[in-house]
């Protein structure tokens, strides 16, 4: 049993939480991810860990509420428990220096970066953060990257902060800014192969987290399976973290929607008022 | 209670008490166990065709040399408790390897009324202790040895470090389990289905372990959460047992389309994270309409059993022929009675989907035996021409896995053979690496639970060596 330190939306829909998990947060390097449960016979689900304090042995990650799953996740309140917190899981990425680094995520993502800034700050490294979200009021923690550098921009939907659109915008930056050396990206498989996708012609280095339907996260069901470069990965162990110019992302994209109608399904047989207690007997 | 108690039976007979089960046209409606198992009765009159042989063929047998003879002289006197204390000698987990045992290829096969007819029915006696154990109450705990002090790490919760924790803490040392899953058990818990292996007998095993004095830690990935070298700074001796690793799918095109499953990922869906009753527990399996499994093992069995009690019109695809399969008997047997549908001497070429990535078929060219490989087995080959879909909506592929690459991967000194799993000593489960043992599937590559409980017997008595050389 993982003890939650804090749980909060931070913006609309987008939560975060802090659990206690000293023997994760001591191992745990950046690019790595924990698998979670919610509750009692609860799923098991990945996360990426968007920031940890070995101190107090506890890790935040940050979620979306979308599904059955992370609905529970962003019912708990500090004080409560998760019965599953397993990991580091997947592999660190080797963080060598680079003359500058792009860091773009969306969503969770955004959070999720967040390690990443700090440690190619420490390696001095130039830190670029890039946030996409639809809205001004769904960017979170810009000021946390702006105590780190300052070329933080945000590209919104509406237009209503910074530039409009999606992350296509991005070569309207390279073009003011120079061309950074390597793009690391965490969010949704849209925004990430977007994000190859504009950064490619510049010939920036892509390394992106790749969401995939997980069990164990130890390679042993081989659902995470993705194709990369012409050859089947398993995103579990041979992950998260590929190279973005050599992912499969029409397979990926397909595979992801696996369970659209269950996790439907899941949702709304879920939302009656007697769903809305804490955690659900079986 | 018979007249004949206290000599052996001579006037044996040539067939086997039947095990009551349920009925096919039932039990595929279910996920509950399959075979009910013996009555005392039953047991006893089963018991009663041993011959006593000489030299039991029997225990030899055995992987683990279970003393047949003896506990099944027990049995026929009635004398139950003293037959599964006898039996518990040799081996902890008798209600498992009495469900799971290949018996016709161990102890059965071997047995001389094999050739008169029948074997004595072996198994079924000794999941008909276990059981009539569980029906007494807590088992009663066996001495324990004075704490030696020393510490050992089990690494995995299934066959293997079970028997390795449940032998080494009584010898009085002191036993940490670590499971990288939720649940204790390994494969008796993800893998092997409930209607074959109920989940409640691994639950009653695990905590007799805990009450013996074993700690269990689950959500622990060794070679994750901590190295092995880690580990070893606060143990003394470590085993590791980790199983199974990455899964082999069908290597044609279409292997990664939606709804080709590994066989790990369908029954770890319906068993550990009881899929079957989506959406009252939150992970969902597809109830897909015509499946097709690929492979001939227990596992190809397991999944095809469960599929069609999810209500799939249900295929084996197997391309060597019915002699060749590698599965227990009484599972083909069961299966073929729920209405499994065998293709045999058939091999998939490509997997058809459609533009949404979905599953729709499999393509399939029939085989004809050729000759015998080195395995003996004789060799199948394409029949040109003779290609055909199956039409389904997905494809499991029971057809292996090799061991966990986890530990390997972190641990450097430690040697692996060429399919990347752990070297380790067939007599004593000792790896390259000082003070660690190995043994199980991540030594020998999917193998059974028997095999498993075997090594980890090994290993547990090797460990203890070196436990007590130390002084």
């Amino acid at each position: 049993m993982f003890l939650i330190h804090e749980a909060r939306m931070i913006v609309p829909n987008l939560h975060q939480i802090t659990v206690e998990a000293p023997e994760v947060a001591r191992s745990w390097r950046p690019g790595q991810f924990v698998v979670v449960r919610a509750e009692p016979e609860g799923e098991r689900i990945p996360l990426s860990v968007a920031d940890l304090d070995t101190k107090s042995g506890t890790i935040t990650f940050v979620f979306l509420n979308v599904g059955y799953t992370t609905n529970r996740l962003a019912s708990l309140e500090a004080g409560e428990f998760l019965p599953t917190v397993v990991g580091p899981l997947g592999n660190p990425l080797q963080l060598e220096p680079v003359k500058s680094v792009l860091l773009v995520g969306g969503c969770y993502g955004m959070g999720s970066l967040y390690p990443f800034a700090k440690a190619y700050h420490e390696l001095g490294s130039e830190v670029i953060v890039v946030s996409e979200a639809r809205s001004s009021f769904l960017l979170y923690w810009q000021e946390r990257y702006r105590k780190l550098t300052s070329q933080v921009f945000c590209i919104t939907r509406d237009g209503s902060l910074g530039l409009r659109g999606h992350v296509k915008q991005m070569e309207k930056i390279f073009e003011k800014h120079g061309t950074p050396e390597l793009m690391i990206a965490n969010g949704c498989n849209h925004l990430l192969q977007t994000a190859c996708a504009t950064v490619q012609p510049f010939g920036i280095r892509s390394l992106v987290s790749l969401n995939t339907i997980m069990i164990d996260g130890t390679g042993m069901c081989g659902v995470c399976r993705v194709t990369v470069g012409g050859e089947t990965k398993f995103a579990c162990v041979d992950g998260p973290y590929f190279d973005g110019q050599a992912v499969d992302w029409e397979e990926l994209t397909l595979r992801r929607k696996s369970y659209l109608y269950q996790e439907t399904l899941s949702t709304f047989s879920s939302s009656s008022c007697n769903h809305h207690l804490p955690a659900r007997s079986a | 209670m018979s007249e004949n108690q206290t000599q052996p039976a001579r006037r044996f007979s040539t067939t086997q008490e039947e095990m009551p089960k349920q009925l096919a046209e039932v039990r595929v409606q279910n996920f509950e166990e399959v075979a009910l198992g013996y009555t005392a009765d039953l047991a006893m009159s089963e018991a009663r065709r041993c011959l006593n042989c000489k030299k039991p063929l029997c225990v030899t047998g055995c992987p683990v040399e279970n003393d047949i003879p003896a506990f099944l002289s027990c049995v026929v006197r009635g004398d139950f408790e003293t037959g599964i204390q006898i039996l518990k000698k040799t081996n902890c987990l008798p209600a498992v390897s009495g469900r799971v045992c290949p018996q016709e290829e161990q102890c059965e096969g071997v047995c001389v009324l094999h050739k008169k007819g029948a074997p004595v029915a072996i198994g079924r006696i000794e999941r008909f202790l276990a059981d009539w154990e569980a029906a007494q109450g807590a088992p009663k705990l066996p001495e324990k040895c004075e704490p030696t002090g020393r510490k050992v790490a089990v690494v995995g919760s299934g066959p293997a470090g079970l028997t390795v924790a449940g032998d080494l803490v009584l010898l009085g040392h002191e036993v940490t389990v670590f499971e990288a899953l939720h649940e204790l058990g390994g494969v008796l818990v993800y893998g092997i289905p409930e209607f074959r292996l109920p989940k409640a007998i691994v639950r009653r095993e695990v905590e007799y372990l805990q009450s013996l004095g074993v700690k269990l830690v689950r959500d622990f990935v060794v070679g994750k959460t901590r190295s092995l070298d880690s580990l070893l700074e606060t143990y003394d001796a470590i085993f590791i047992g980790a199983g199974a690793g990455l899964p082999w799918f069908l290597d044609v095109p279409g292997k990664n389309l939606i709804g080709v499953y590994s066989a790990n990922e369908y029954l770890t869906r319906l068993n550990l994270m009881k899929g079957y009753r989506f959406p009252t527990m939150p992970t969902p399996i597809v109830p897909h309409h015509r499946v097709a499994v690929v492979g001939g093992g227990n596992v190809a069995m397991d999944c095809a059993r469960s599929a069609l009690r999810l209500g799939a019109e249900t295929h084996i695809v197997y391309r060597r022929s019915k002699a060749e399969l590698p599965a227990r008997a009484e599972e083909v047997e069961n299966a073929e009675e729920e209405g499994v549908i065998f293709d045999f001497l058939t091999l998939p070429t490509r997997i058809l989907g459609n533009d949404q990535g979905i599953v729709i078929g499999l393509e399939c060219v029939r085989m004809q035996l050729g000759e015998p490989d080195a395995s003996g087995r004789r060799t199948p080959e394409p029949i040109a021409g003779s290609e055909f879909i199956l039409d389904a909506d997905a494809v499991i592929c029971a057809l292996g896995n090799s061991p966990n690459p986890l530990i390997p991967a972190t641990t450097p000194d430690l040697a692996v053979g060429r399919k990347g799993n752990i070297v380790a000593d067939e007599a004593t489960g000792q790896t390259s690496k000082a003070r660690v043992w190995a043994g199980g599937d991540v030594v020998t590559g999917a193998a059974t639970v028997i095999l498993a409980m075997g090594a980890g017997r090994k290993a547990a008595r090797s460990i203890h060596e070196y436990l007590s050389s130390l002084g």
